[in-house]
């Protein structure tokens, strides 16, 4: 009964969808004069409303463990811990696509009650895109991968108890990411109405950017998170390997980091009118390009015995839809949309727009690098585009990138003197030449880490400039939102050059009683012992760690083999200090019987996440910077209004 | 990340990991995961190692992976290395025998050209965006 | 002016093009051999268990064409091979094995349990003849002709319908 009505309610709400975009393109082609338009923000709500009673049937199936419904049964076990019997539910193909169709639909119904700065005809057009949109899921959801599908005789037992996807990481990483890809939908379906009624204001870039930038946060977590785990979980110290499936998941944000950088100018300065709009579009695309190769499996091959076709098929057509559509319109809108406000090469918008063709540059080299090789299997060649690639070809605009990123925050708006900033010009540029010059007389370094470190060192500084002469009470939250997540890039840069320059390696036999060093650890191997887990056994290493004789620090990495299904995993132990961070892993005994150690002292390395994480704090600071000072604004509007209805009154 | 996909992958296609692979229970080679002595040619060796793609993985360097033939392509690398070989001349002998395929550093051939064409056209084309929007406005 | 702005659509139209094309082909992950063409490498490797012979390149070049199979005991694809190359030595090829990273006992139990088809059976510890031929797995067989040359790799485990196939191309190399 219960997934009977989770059933009813996703049809009932791609019903709604229908209505919404019937609706809306009605609404946009008369004007608004037809009956229907009242009908599209009660449809847009409901839809959330039913969409989201859909997900919680869903929820409640896999809590109860209903062994009734395929998608329990094959992905979920009733001996399961319940958080995983819940994270279950969006753990596999058809429970995601409905928590992003929720999300979806959740997003269209908060737009539909609260957006009110938009004129209403463009707010018809952007809620008809975002139906569009929804409904394409919801026909995906129904028509190809029902999450609700019963079985014709219950099973006795579920499936899914590998052990290895019962992690907390595995819970929560991937809908960070959908929630992303979902703000950036709803980006897109504001950059389509607008481009529909040929109305892209300053206002259209405020109401869209509070979405960018929920959109752009949930990203910058998700791949931090992502990153890190890898780290942790490979057991060779990597945090970042240019994979395809891990470049899905970038390109989204360099997209949406664009877009967040010309809405803005589209919001104060009411300039790139065209460039924000395209940019809207890529952005959503890229999510959905991101979906198409991960899912499809034409990239990450190990899986693609098991990849269905008619889902890759399906994303396909829906991106070829969406996407080919929205460009179409594009091609055939844009060039009556006017360009807006102008501006000088040296002021704020001439930073924001040198960065903003740096981003796309870099983007472009990233999905060129990452579709090249499906283009020459095209050919029946095989080539592998990895780090010695993606790293010295990005750096190319990377370089420039963060040069006019430490500088641009400080011009003015539309034109300036550069002589104006002259003075913290020349302190960056010291701060950067001094490094270069230290690092390259301290130590051996490659050209990358060596550019890495002194411009993170440079922007670090740079970064907090336009703090300075502010009172900083006073200062805005956006501005500090700014300054954090800038900031927050300059660590993270330092922690990445620092990673790939300073790294000591040991891989060593060492027998039990034991000793080794790496960098300025010595460590001892105290003994190696089997412990067994629920469904593991596994060899732990005790190793006793010390920084340059210093204190004791106990690290147990492990080498574990489960048994259903058999597979061996290495659980590093890692000890982090301030300055860097101990990676110790376990390997195989030898022969003569010592074991072999795998350890990395890594400088500064946790300063990748920490910067990761400082950026998206610094995205949550701009946010709700914008969402107050949007209240303010509206109440402020109401009182006025009140108060002139007072005074007609009183006349 | 890659790893965390790959699962969610598997869990996401419904499919589970069939019977691992069946491996040999013979110990690594012997610079498998030995470092060289000389930190110089292992720094050599290390970098080389980083850019050559395990075969038998899904898209891991050798540097990064436990498959026994990644050990064996480590242990190939550093022998050769320690006797003097060039670790470009280490690459070009596995191009010679797996193709591009084998190496992460895409080098300029008839196969790969674009990869190094379209970003200098990219140079210029944004370089010809941002003079032709800069200049028009100046004047 | 406004050409520019198709050019997007125009990008996007191709990226779906490809996608779609690749959708359709079926995936394989076979890294293919640049050395078929070319002359065996210099390799020697000692016999793989008591009471068979090793394999040199040398083995190759007195004239015959011969199949050389890259296989292991420890590997399961093999043992679907196995009868596949008894069938093929039934019909008269001569099959050289090259066993990767395996013990003499466990190569000698396989072959008790399985069948031997091998006139030689080489060993490699540490992959070097697998890596000098450019191959990337087990199991996998090359048609080498009299001059030790390769002149044809076959990838995976061998197959009922791959017989007549690596027959063929064994009569070829010998011409």
């Amino acid at each position: 009964m219960i997934a009977e009505l989770g059933l009813a309610a996703l049809w009932l709400a791609a019903a709604l969808a229908a209505l919404q975009m019937v609706a809306g393109f009605m609404a946009v082609r008369d004007d608004g004069s037809s009956e229907l338009v009242r009908l599209i923000r009660p449809a847009a709500i409901a839809q959330g409303v039913l969409v989201t009673f859909s997900f919680a049937m869903l929820v409640w199936l896999f809590a109860i463990t209903d062994l009734s419904v395929k998608l329990v049964v094959s992905n979920s076990h009733s001996m399961k811990p319940l958080i995983f019997k819940l994270s279950g539910t969006w753990g596999n193909h058809e429970g995601s696509m409905l928590l992003w169709v929720m999300v979806m639909g959740l997003a269209g119904a908060l737009i539909a009650a609260v957006e009110r700065r938009l004129p209403e005809r463009t707010m018809n057009a952007t809620l008809a895109a975002q139906g569009v949109v929804s409904l394409g899921f919801y026909a995906f959801l129904l028509l190809s991968s029902n999450p609700f599908e019963r079985l014709p005789t219950p099973a006795p037992e579920g499936m899914g108890l590998n052990p290895l996807l019962q992690d907390i990481g595995l819970a929560f990483h991937p809908p960070t990411l959908y929630l992303g890809y979902v703000g950036l939908s709803v980006a897109f379906s504001f950059a389509v109405g607008a481009l529909l009624t040929r109305q892209v204001t300053p206002n259209f870039a405020r109401a869209m950017r509070p979405w960018v930038l929920g959109a752009w946060v949930m990203l910058t977590v998700g791949i931090t998170a992502g990153s890190y785990w890898a780290y942790y979980e490979l057991g060779w110290g990597g945090w970042w390997f240019w994979d395809p499936v891990e470049n899905a998941s970038l390109m989204p944000w360099l997209a949406a980091t664009a877009l967040l950088h010309s809405a803005s100018v589209l919001a104060s300065r009411d300039a790139l009118r065209t460039w924000t709009i395209m940019l809207g579009v890529v952005a959503f695309s890229m999510s959905m390009v991101g979906t198409f190769l991960v899912r499809s499996g034409i990239l990450t091959s190990v899986h693609a015995f098991a990849v269905d076709p008619e889902r890759g098929s399906f994303i396909l057509v829906l991106l070829g839809i969406f996407i080919g559509g929205a460009l179409l319109l594009f091609a055939l809108r844009a060039s009556t949309i006017s360009e807006g406000q102008r501006f000088a090469l040296a002021s704020r918008e001439g930073a924001l727009v040198f960065n903003n063709v740096m981003l796309s540059a870099i983007l472009a080299i990233v999905l060129l690098g990452t579709l090249y090789p499906l283009l020459t299997e095209a050919f029946d060649v095989r080539v592998s585009v990895g780090p010695p690639y993606f790293n010295p070809v990005g750096a190319i605009f990377t370089v420039p990138m963060l040069a006019v990123m430490a500088v641009g925050p400080l011009l003015r708006w539309r034109r300036d003197r550069a002589d104006r900033i002259g003075r913290e010009v020349a302190l960056f540029a010291a701060l950067v030449l001094a490094a270069l010059i230290l690092f390259s007389l301290l130590a051996e370094m490659a050209i990358l880490p060596l550019l890495g470190l002194a411009l993170g060192i440079g922007l670090a500084v740079a970064s907090l400039l336009p703090l300075r002469g502010r009172k900083l009470s006073r200062t805005p939250l956006a501005t500090w939102g700014m300054v954090t997540a800038h900031f927050g890039i300059a660590v993270a840069l330092i922690g990445m050059a620092s990673e790939s320059a300073f790294t000591e390696e040991r891989l060593a036999a060492v027998a039990e009683g034991g000793s080794t060093t790496v960098g300025p650890w010595t460590i001892e191997l105290q003994g190696v012992e089997p412990v067994a887990g629920p469904n593991w056994t596994a060899i732990q290493g005790r190793l006793a760690a010390s920084y340059d004789g210093g204190e004791v620090k106990m690290l147990t990495p492990q080498s574990r083999n489960f048994w259903a299904p058999p597979q061996q995993t290495t659980e590093s132990a890692l000890v982090t200090r301030w300055n860097g961070q101990l990676y110790a892993v376990v390997g195989d005994r030898a022969p003569d019987g010592r074991w072999q150690l795998r350890l990395w002292w890594k400088p500064l390395v946790p300063l990748i996440w920490y910067g990761g994480l400082l950026v998206a704090l610094g995205g949550v600071l701009a946010l709700i910077g914008r969402v107050i000072s949007d209240i303010r604004h509206r109440r402020l509007a109401a009182r006025i209004a009140q108060r002139r209805a007072d005074r007609e009154a009183m006349a | 990340m890659r790893r965390l996909i790959l699962l969610l992958n598997a869990v996401l296609l419904c499919s589970l990991f069939g019977p691992a692979l069946a491996q040999d229970t013979m110990p690594p080679a012997p610079y498998a995961y030995r470092q060289l002595d000389d930190p110089g040619q292992e720094a050599a060796a290390q970098d080389l190692m980083e850019t050559l793609r395990c075969l038998k993985c899904q898209s891991q360097s050798i540097a990064d992976s436990d498959a026994p033939m990644a050990g064996d392509m480590r242990h190939q690398v550093r022998i050769r290395i320690a006797a003097g070989e060039s670790p470009d001349d280490i690459r070009t002998w596995l191009v010679q025998r797996y193709g591009d395929y084998v190496s992460y550093k895409p080098e300029v051939s008839s196969t790969t050209w674009p990869l190094f064409a379209i970003p200098v056209l990219l140079i210029l084309l944004a370089g010809g965006i941002l003079v032709g929007r800069f200049r028009r406005r100046g004047a | 002016m406004s050409w520019r702005l198709w050019v997007p659509l125009f990008a996007f139209a191709l990226f779906l093009g490809l996608a779609a094309y690749q959708l359709t082909q079926p995936k394989d992950d076979f890294v293919e051999s640049r050395m078929v063409g070319q002359e065996l490498p210099y390799f020697e490797l000692p016999p793989a268990m008591d009471g068979i012979q090793g394999v040199s390149n040398a083995t190759f070049a007195d004239g015959k064409p011969r199949l050389l199979n890259i296989w292991a005991s420890w590997c399961l694809p093999c043992i679907a091979e196995a009868p596949h190359l008894e069938s093929l030595k039934r019909q008269g090829a001569e099959i050289v094995g090259v066993a990767i990273r395996d013990r003499p006992e466990d190569v000698a139990r396989f072959l008790a349990q399985h069948g031997n088809p091998y006139a030689r059976i080489g060993r490699d510890d540490l992959s070097e003849v697998q890596l000098a031929i450019g191959s990337s797995g087990v199991p996998e067989t090359f048609v080498v002709d009299g001059k030790g040359v390769i002149r044809y790799q076959h990838i995976g485990d061998i197959r009922e319908n791959d017989v007549p196939i690596l027959l063929e191309k064994l009569a070829e190399a010998g011409e």
